[in-house]
């Protein structure tokens, strides 16, 4: 009965095979690896559990691991939506190879990015060289990490705005300068509400990627204790030492902050929608 | 003057849009620019609005030249064809925006920018939709509110492109009708772009018929439809059946018939033509009644809601002719598919020289 019931409503074909592929899929991609992690730290017992993952040096490198990742993210959503105006909007000559060259930190292995990084920003680099004089280190603290994440996170931005941004019928704005309203009055009440969604997609994406990014980030960062320490550091350093549970105590933790984050924007996301949409 | 256009001129890299095009509009008129796809009609609406630069002329609103004012100094109201609504704004909101983004000094209190938006919702009958969102609305309120929204800063004109051409037959026709009336209300001066002749004959004040960035012809619906300046004009303006031909010492050739040519072309004595009859100006019945009546045959038989549309062979013309005849006549004569007739010519115009479409 049940079943007839579904049959009529879904005039789609396949929902029982894809559905069933889809939990299937994602169960063996995504659910039983990641238990893994949990059931590696259950036999750790309560105590060494929670002594594994406050001490202090741990600690510290989510409090980093966290805020690098935010201010990225929230750069590259400046940095991300002027870039995909201009790709959008412009017509230009190399305009084919800007937008081959956003997808670029995507391809690169991470530690490419990182060690170009490294050469770049240390006090003989190039760029280095030039920020010396005055005082401004770059490497081995975390606005070198937050530089690192800002190149990691800034083709999910673009991206993900982009094909929003190209289906914006260009009326809208028209319409807007005709009824009066200055450039600003236009971006900030009419554009900026219209890309949202989108734009948060695309922090949402590169926030969460900084979270887990360790190649790019550790050649840069330096790896000082309580300084500059990512979390997947901490995780990598504690099974060099062969502490698998301790490992694991702490990925478990930073597994469960970010997908309540994670959550929580999609949440956000899904209410933004529903106002206008209904 | 409402509109004054002196000597517009616009090209698109080698294609020219609008060419040397100049046109006055009387303040508080309905005007429509008529014209097929690409004659640049719209492309005018749009330099007359600030929202494309013309390469040279000069755009007069109300007085005030504005040719070199940007969109929003322009304080023209523009309703687009796809309503241009904002989407993630509510009702009020869309039609309060005008207001709201007016420099500190010139906004009125909130409380008038309320009264004002429901007045306006009220005026185009969309009043109790105030906190609904543009996707919750069937595209004809959409369009209501787009003109509420557009008459919310007081415009110096109103500039509609093909502002019903999204909807559907009944729906245009309703909010035809009702633009009309509220044109008589509000009585700002208006445009509106339109490449169907009926909108134009039925809703405008006068019509501007353009073609190739060019005006052919400008006059009352009445003017233009009875009186067609030219070949195109009158094509334009509704069916007809077109037969080339050539005049003769008086005579219009009409395949291997001949018939009287108007007056004034009268002396011609030998030139190519284009004759052009109406389909609702031919009579059909089944004895011939004059020796000009042609022979033929009809071949189909077309219900268009009171009239009958007939497609008929007749004898010594290269292609069929369309006629129109009231439903009444149509079961009076008990006309049908195959039925021999004999065709009435009662108006033709005719227009000497080559033309093209």
């Amino acid at each position: 009965m049940a079943l007839f019931q579904r049959k009529r409503r879904n005039i789609l074909p396949g929902f029982g095979l894809s559905m069933g592929y889809t939990v299937f899929y994602l169960s063996a991609i995504v659910i039983v690896p990641l238990s893994m992690i949990f059931f590696n730290t259950i036999p750790m017992g309560w105590e060494p559990f929670v002594h594994a993952v406050t001490a202090p040096r741990v600690l510290a490198s989510y409090t980093l691991s966290f805020y690098t990742a935010f201010f990225a993210a929230l750069f590259d959503a400046f940095a991300g939506l002027l870039t995909a105006w201009v790709l959008v909007r412009y017509r230009f000559p190399g305009k084919q190879f800007l937008d081959a060259l956003v997808d670029l930190p995507f391809a690169l292995p991470t530690a490419v990015a990182g060690i170009c990084f490294a050469t770049l920003y240390s006090p003989v680099g190039w760029l280095g060289q030039l920020l010396a004089p005055l005082n401004l280190q770059i490497i081995n603290t975390p606005t070198g990490i937050i530089i690192a994440l800002i190149f990691i996170g800034f083709p999910f931005v673009v991206r993900t705005i982009q094909p929003v941004l190209e289906e914006m019928e260009q009326e809208i704005e028209e319409a807007a300068h005709c009824l009066g309203a200055t450039r600003w009055q236009t971006f900030t009440k009419i554009l900026l509400p219209h890309l949202f969604p989108a734009l948060l997609t695309g922090v949402t994406l590169a926030f969460a990627r900084g979270i887990g990014e360790y190649g790019s980030v550790i050649f840069i960062a330096g790896n000082l204790p309580m300084k500059t320490e990512i979390a997947p550091l901490m995780i990598m350093s504690k099974l060099d030492q062969f502490d698998y549970a301790g490992a694991s105590a702490v990925a478990l933790v930073l597994l469960c902050i970010s997908f309540s984050m994670l959550l929580l924007l999609n949440a956000v996301q899904e209410w933004q929608q529903k106002e206008y949409r209904s | 003057m409402g509109i004054e256009l002196q000597n517009i001129n616009k090209t698109f890299g080698e294609y020219k849009a609008i060419d040397n095009l100049s046109l006055s509009i009387p303040s508080g008129d309905l005007i429509a620019l008529l014209g097929p796809s690409g004659c640049g009609k719209t492309t005018l609406l749009r330099i007359i609005a600030g929202l494309e630069l013309a390469d040279s002329g000069k755009i007069i609103l109300e007085n005030k030249d504005t040719t070199n004012l940007p969109p929003r100094e322009k304080n023209v109201g523009f309703v687009f064809q796809h309503y241009a609504l904002f989407r993630r704004l509510t009702v009020f909101e869309n039609v309060a925006f005008g207001l709201k983004v007016l420099p500190f000094r010139e906004r009125p209190p909130k409380k008038e920018i309320r009264d004002r938006v429901e007045h306006l919702l009220k005026l185009v009958q969309m009043d109790w939709a105030l906190n609904r969102f543009p996707s919750q609305l069937s595209g004809g309120q959409r369009q209501r509110v787009a003109l509420a929204r557009a008459l919310a800063v007081n415009p110096r004109v109103l500039l509609l492109d093909e502002p019903f051409s999204a909807l559907d037959a009944k729906v245009r026709q309703e909010l035809r009708r009702w633009l009309r009336k509220l044109h008589d209300e509000i009585h700002v001066t208006s445009i509106f772009v339109t490449h169907d002749q009926e909108e134009a004959l039925e809703l405008a004040d006068k019509i501007v018929v353009i073609n190739k960035g060019r005006i052919e012809q400008q006059g009352t619906p009445q003017e233009v439809y009875d009186h067609p300046a030219n070949a195109f004009v009158y094509n334009f303006l509704g069916n007809v059946n077109v037969f080339h031909g050539r005049i003769h010492n008086g005579k219009v050739s009409l395949g291997a018939h001949h018939l009287d040519a108007p007056d004034d072309l009268k002396n011609v004595e030998e030139k190519t033509s284009q004759t052009f009859v109406r389909p609702h100006e031919i009579g059909i019945s089944r004895i011939r009644s004059n020796d000009n009546d042609l022979e033929g045959t009809i071949r189909e038989v077309r219900l268009q809601g009171g009239q009958i549309g007939l497609n008929i062979e007749c004898e010594g013309l290269d292609s069929p002719i369309e006629a129109e005849v009231p439903r009444e006549l149509f079961v009076n004569l008990q006309l049908a598919k195959g039925v021999q007739v004999f065709v009435t010519i009662n108006r033709v115009r005719v227009f000497t020289g080559d033309y093209e479409i």
